[in-house]
């Protein structure tokens, strides 16, 4: 979209995602790439894990039983149905690994080392394989859509198109109609800051980074890293966490006013 | 000055003016969290939880100015 440059050397702060070439006039990003590097990663770790689970559990199964536990109580305790947990909890819990997966993955170092030059209107510019995924608009808006949809399917699946839209479209009085209309751009509005909000968070933190490594190059990058990783975590916790309440209050029954 | 220049200082301003009440409203969402905390200790966890959702849904505000912002930028 645009460059902006910091200073005359240039480091150079990207809005757009690296692209590293076209697949059927599709821009195959080096942020969708490194979505996918993640998916099989977290894929393999799921599957090797299975395999090593034991009944006498090992120190790093008691710490991600204890972790996934705590979790699944958390989420049992805000929906107050364990039933309901069950349904809900794989899908708050992906989204809240992938995220803060993601979140890490691009804080390693040499994450943005490795890549490749192109040539591109007369201009070498170098693009890196991988890039910090949340920097890309375009993957937190696919993972707004995901909870966005889970949530309204949900609210329709459980109280029926007719209840579910009455507390968005409601003649009962003008001031549950305008009551009504406010709730359904607020729900709408949630896209954005879904979204925006993961988008602003990271983009800032990397762009913060790049920042103090160009200027001070030693020590100082070192506790806003620590600062970005305590940031990815709670980013991601806070995405998972409110999915987790729009869906309760997706299933709770409309007031009549 | 010419369309650029406004637009430019359109995003700062709109930006700017509003983060002032997120701003103000995290301030007072973190004071009260944490008087709570002090006056009970037991039950943090549960109010951080909550102090973070609060957060969450103030900080969206901001998150929309911004919004605006980048909308009177390159829209």
């Amino acid at each position: 979209m645009n460059t902006a440059h910091a200073a005359s050397e240039g480091i150079a702060i990207h809005l757009s995602a690296p692209v590293l070439g076209h697949f059927f006039g599709i821009p195959l990003t080096a942020t969708l790439l490194t979505t996918w590097v993640m998916i099989a990663l977290l894929l393999v770790f799921a599957i090797v894990a299975k395999r090593r689970l034991a009944m006498v559990p090992s120190k790093t199964q008691v710490a991600v039983e204890l972790f996934v536990g705590g979790a699944f109580d958390y989420v049992a305790d805000a929906l107050e149905d364990r039933e309901l947990a069950k349904r809900f909890f794989p899908l708050i819990m992906s989204i809240f690994v992938f995220i803060f997966a993601l979140n890490v993955i691009a804080l390693l170092p040499g994450v943005d080392a490795l890549g490749m030059w192109k040539i591109e209107d007369g201009l070498s510019e170098f693009v890196p394989f991988l890039h910090s995924a949340n920097t890309d608009l375009n993957i937190p808006i696919a993972l707004a859509l995901i909870a966005f949809f889970t949530v309204e399917v949900t609210g329709i699946a459980f109280l029926g198109v007719w209840k579910y839209g009455s507390k968005f479209i409601n003649f009962a009085s003008p001031l549950a109609f305008v009551i009504g209309i406010i709730e359904l751009f607020s729900e709408l509005a949630r896209l954005v800051s879904f979204s925006f909000r993961l988008f602003g968070n990271i983009f800032a933190g990397k762009t913060l980074i790049l920042i103090a490594i160009f200027f001070v190059p030693f020590i100082l990058p070192v506790p806003i890293l620590a600062f970005e990783l305590f940031v990815g975590f709670i980013q991601a916790f806070i995405f998972a966490v409110l999915t987790l309440f729009f869906i309760k209050l997706a299933i709770a029954e409309p007031e009549h006013h | 000055m010419d369309i650029e220049a406004i637009k430019v200082l359109g995003m700062a301003l709109a930006v700017g003016l509003g983060m002032i009440g997120p701003g103000i409203g995290i301030g007072i969402l973190v004071s009260k969290a944490l008087e709570a905390i002090g006056r009970n200790p037991e039950v943090s966890g549960r109010i951080q939880t909550n102090m973070f959702i609060g957060i969450a849904f103030t900080e969206a505000l901001a998150i929309f100015a911004i919004v605006v912002g980048f909308i009177i930028r390159f829209g």
